[in-house]
């Protein structure tokens, strides 16, 4: 069976205009450019990146909550890059999104139930009041909130409570792909655990697609079977969970990796090798491969040649780097080989 | 920062065009009364109504006198003779500006002065009776119809008729040149009333706007760096809380420029304002437009002069 | 070895002695800190866990005199160098803030003014503790940036801060509480808004600094990883008080009281078996106005007995460790027990079992 989301060379460029009258385009933010990956059925697939890699706006093309420059989106083998109207009011519900902040996704005027309730509204499911009412219930109880507060308000919710509020919303027509946008990250510690295990707990139980996307890599390891790790608008890197996180390959990967830091004061000392500068800006990514400025390991070649995506001979990921971390640099790197 | 400047100045004049035609459409299309007929008085014969029609051009065509209006505006700066009076309305409105000019910029001083110190005041010292109490003379004050508080005015401290002979009446003014020390006095009670209600609005703005920068993360910094809380509160927290303060500042000038009727009209200033109700009442039509164009021109401007000052203010907006 | 965060032999630079911090709101009292001691020895670090609503950045504001013009209610001591800056007039605050002790926030953009250049900003706080000239003030701003790695730092001193990027901002307000070389750094999340490449080479700056500059660190975090790079000692607080204090060592070693504990298996790790499930800590943390009787953290704690809804704990040191105390009513044996069942993997429910107790405090 094919994949369930086919992304090809995905492309999202924003223009950057200026002028008085006429708006000349003066040059544009490549947000995303050229991206191609599977979501396979029943797999978490993690996407992470620092800020402005590109990672949140793939997420809303794929979602057709953006229109993209060029590429195609295949869902269940059929191109949905420009559908419209009822088509695409069929492929959303199909797909659905939680959002990083609790607090501003909820409608604060609405009640629980109101909002849960919404997506049946919009596609017209569960018309019988009384059905809807239960369904929504059951919904609530499914994500662990009591169903007898359906008739209150975000505000009497905590975070994590209200996080769970917006699971249940995403969840109420039994979507296919669910893409979870930086889910926890406004969260505190202990409450981020509660909801990344009932995102497992439902992953499971409903053997959902998902797409977790998030910039801390422990939170996306602990979730995801695959990632793919992006840098500038291009996924670097991108491969099975335990062969990425063991024996990454793409320089940037490894940087990320050695930049996390451990809650064990035992390796408190070990002097890592740290990325310098800062990630270039979007309008005016370098050349190339995009990593060249930055990289520790870059030759002429990376700022002539543009590294493509492929398994390296002896490789477990894919990867677009000239120069693939080898196992001794990886020791050096102090990241943590899981072998 | 030019291009930016460029474009609000084309935006104006595009804003300005647009509320041409519509005084055009306003007096010469809709059923406002035929010019002729006015200006003929009500008895006059049909052969001097089309006389006169041909003299105004009202004959031709609408879109030819469209025309013809926008060219005599825009290229002459002419916007036609008074019915009455047939002086040329520019020259009217010219001869009415500095009193007008001088009703305002007084009473803007006085308004911003008052108004941002009482707000800072009230800002620091929250909660307290100080505080409340200059809160609730504020809102009695914005809740004071200007008519009112100017006729209150006149009653309790006005040379010939008030309470208590203190200042000069209604129908004192005189021009600046002419006579600077009754220029001053003749105005002190128009300028307070003026002031009044806009102090009481800029002093709850401030506050409010102050009260919301000192809770800003930048405050906690300049405190942590051991600054003089004078220090914080005016180079840190003035210097943004003022901005909202001053984008209303500039509009408010230049809305008063062109409506301050009540005050004018009360205390019988011979302003645009003044000039603007008696063309009403003698529905002398190209006073009105005159006066609603130059209204419009000011309120143009001052928004212009807004967002200069807003980009000089805050380098955020300078570079965007 | 006697108990650094504590008490000790040694002089420390920071005593914090049974400080409590109140604000007095329209619905009611609010504990933000609630009767916490800790020291800070001279060029030591101390980190401070705690996730929000926990008082740890409240005490901290408090140290710097920062809460006092939010109408705080302040109570106990805090000395430093043996100065009580609780009965400090605010004049005599003022010149400690910003020269003896400084602090660096969570967000550098908004904490720095958006309509002030860079250089203005750091010209500022080094006249504010030292009369010199503006120009030479300027110098030492131009040092101050290349200190903290801003590259060309005689050009980017007029930048404005919305032409820094993240980092970069970041050092710029390390720079600024760096001006007067201060004797202790009070940093506040100081990685929290920042990218994980970023944070790292912040951590490392700070780090770098504190052995150039011999200042003591008090660190402020969320991030038990954080923590481990950078404390020598630890405090965990939990609803305005510090529930867990000790070495970084023994605090990821031998952790103590349940939230803590509930603290580490809530984070995912970088290594080990992914099927590892997370422990999470059940409901909420607690209003601050109306507090659970007994200990506070009994509502959400697996390990609960009936006595702890009732009896308030102290901090009390772990029997055999001197550097390591701990406010829970659990014996030392059934948290040694608990502990190590966790570690095995299994959860609060089969630890319960194997150490013996009543589940639910039932």
């Amino acid at each position: 069976m094919s994949a369930l989301v086919e992304v090809r060379d995905l492309v999202k460029h924003f223009p950057l205009t200026r002028g008085i009258v006429l708006q000349r385009r003066f040059g544009e933010v490549k947000a995303v450019d050229g991206v191609s990956f599977d979501i396979e059925r029943g797999e978490t697939l993690g996407i992470v990146g620092e800020t402005g890699c590109g990672k949140s706006t793939t997420a809303r093309l794929i979602m057709r909550l953006l229109e993209s420059t060029s590429g195609s989106i295949k869902y269940e083998g059929r191109d949905i890059t420009r559908v419209k109207g009822a088509e695409l009011k069929a492929i959303r519900r199909d797909m659905q999104m939680i959002f990083q902040d609790p607090y501003s996704s909820l409608n604060p005027r609405k009640t629980v139930g109101s909002i849960i309730s919404e997506p049946f509204i919009i596609h017209r499911v569960e018309s019988d009041k009384a059905a809807r009412k239960l369904a929504v219930q059951e919904l609530m109880e499914t994500v662990g909130l009591n169903p007898e507060h359906y008739n209150r308000f975000p505000h009497e919710f905590s975070g994590g409570q209200r996080q769970r509020i917006g699971v249940a919303r995403a969840l109420a027509l039994k979507p296919k792909l669910l893409i979870a946008d930086e889910p926890v990250s406004a969260l505190d510690v202990s409450i981020q655990a509660q909801v990344l295990n009932l995102l497992r707990d439902l992953q499971r139980r409903f053997g959902l697609t998902v797409v977790f996307i998030a910039h801390d890599l422990s939170v996306v390891r602990h979730m995801c079977d695959r990632v793919a790790v992006m840098y500038l608008g291009k996924v670097v890197e991108l491969g099975g969970g335990d062969a990425l996180y063991g024996a990454p390959q793409h320089p940037y990967t490894g940087a990320l990796l050695a930049a996390v830091p451990v809650p064990d004061p035992a390796r408190h000392h070990t002097e890592r090798r740290l990325l310098t500068g800062d990630v270039p800006s979007p309008a005016n990514p370098p050349k190339a491969c995009r990593f060249h400025t930055r990289c520790p390991k870059a030759q002429e070649r990376c700022s002539v040649e543009e590294p493509l995506l492929r398994v390296p001979e002896g490789g477990r990921t894919e990867v677009a780097c000239h120069f693939p971390l080898t196992e001794g640099e990886l020791a050096q790197m102090g990241v943590r080989s899981a072998g | 920062m030019g291009r930016y400047i460029v474009r609000r100045i084309l935006w104006g004049v595009l804003l300005l065009i647009v509320v041409a035609a519509l005084m055009f459409v306003f007096f010469r299309i809709l059923p406002t009364g035929d010019p002729a007929k006015l200006r003929a008085g009500r008895t006059a014969s049909a052969k001097l109504l089309s006389e006169i029609r041909h003299d105004l051009g009202l004959d031709k065509p609408l879109l030819t006198q469209f025309w013809e209006f926008m060219k005599e505006l825009f290229l002459h700066f002419k916007l036609g003779y008074s019915y009455y009076s047939s002086a040329p309305v520019t020259e009217l409105i010219k001869n009415r500006l500095p009193a007008t000019i001088s009703l305002v910029a007084g009473g803007a001083l006085i308004w911003l002065l008052s108004g941002v110190t009482v707000g800072i005041i009230s800002a620091i010292r929250r909660r307290t009776v100080l505080d409340r109490a200059s809160m609730g003379t504020a809102l009695v004050l914005v809740s004071a119809p200007e008519y009112w508080l100017g006729l209150i005015a006149l009653y309790f401290f006005a040379a010939d008729i008030g309470k208590v002979h203190v200042f000069p009446g209604a129908g004192t003014y005189v021009g600046l040149s002419s006579d600077p020390g009754k220029w001053f006095t003749s105005l002190i009670l128009p300028w307070l009333v003026v002031a009044a209600s806009n102090a009481a609005i800029y002093a709850r703005l401030m506050r409010g706007s102050l009260i919301d920068v000192m809770g800003e993360d930048y405050i906690r910094t300049a405190r942590a760096k051991g600054l003089r809380e004078r220090r914080v509160i005016v180079r840190h927290g003035v210097r943004s809380a003022i901005n909202p303060i001053v984008t209303i500042f500039g509009l408010d000038i230049g809305v008063l420029l062109g409506s301050a009727i009540l005050v004018e009209t009360v205390f019988n200033i011979p302003g645009i304002g003044r000039l603007n109700y008696d063309a009403i009442t003698h529905a002398d039509f190209p006073i009105v437009q005159g006066t609603v164009l130059a209204a419009a021109l000011f309120i143009v401007c001052a928004n212009i002069v807004v967002d200069i000052a807003y980009a000089y203010l805050d380098p955020r907006v300078r570079y965007s | 070895m006697s108990s650094r965060t504590l008490a000790g032999t040694s002089e420390p630079l920071l005593r914090v002695e049974d400080l409590h911090v109140e604000f007095h709101t329209e619905d009611g009292v609010v504990h933000a800190v609630d009767g916490i001691t800790y020291q800070v020895l001279p060029g030591g670090t101390l980190g401070i866990v705690g996730e929000s609503g926990s008082g740890k950045t409240v005490s901290s504001l408090t140290t710097m005199g920062l809460t006092r013009p939010q109408g705080a209610h302040i109570s106990g001591r805090i000395l430093f160098e043996g100065r009580d800056l609780v009965t400090l007039s605010d004049a005599e605050m003022r010149k400690i803030r910003g020269n003896d002790i400084a602090m660096v926030f969570q967000d550098p953009l908004s904490s720095l003014h958006p309509f002030y250049k860079v250089g203005a900003q750091l010209i500022e706080a080094v006249r504010a503790h030292n009369d010199v000239s503006k120009s030479t003030a300027r110098e030492r701003a131009v040092d101050l940036l290349g200190l903290v790695g801003i590259p060309d730092p005689a050009r980017r001193i007029d930048d404005y801060p919305h032409e820094f990027s993240g980092g970069m901002r970041q050092r710029a307000m390390i720079a600024m509480a760096l001006a007067n070389e201060p004797k202790l750094l009070i940093a506040d999340e100081p990685t929290t808004a920042l990218d994980v490449t970023v944070q790292a080479q912040i951590l490392a700056l700070m780090e770098r600094l504190q052995r150039e500059l011999g200042m003591a660190i008090v660190i402020i975090t969320h991030d038990l990883g954080v923590v481990a790079e950078l404390a020598d000692d630890i405090a965990v607080m939990y609803a305005g008080r510090i529930v867990e204090t000790t070495s970084a060592e023994r605090l990821f070693e031998s952790p103590q009281h349940p939230y803590t504990w509930g603290l580490l298996k809530s984070i995912p790790s970088l290594e080990g078996s992914r099927e590892r499930e997370l422990v999470p800590i059940p409901g909420s943390p607690p209003s601050l106005i109306s507090r659970p009787r007994g200990c506070h953290f009994h509502p959400r704690c697996a390990y609960v007995q009936p006595e702890h809804k009732v009896v308030d704990p102290h901090l009390e040191q772990v029997p055999g460790e001197p550097d390591h105390h701990v406010a829970c009513l659990l014996s030392p044996e059934e948290r040694r027990g608990l502990w190590h069942a966790l570690q095995e993997g299994r959860t609060p429910h089969e630890a319960i079992e194997t150490v013996g107790l009543q589940e639910g405090g039932a």
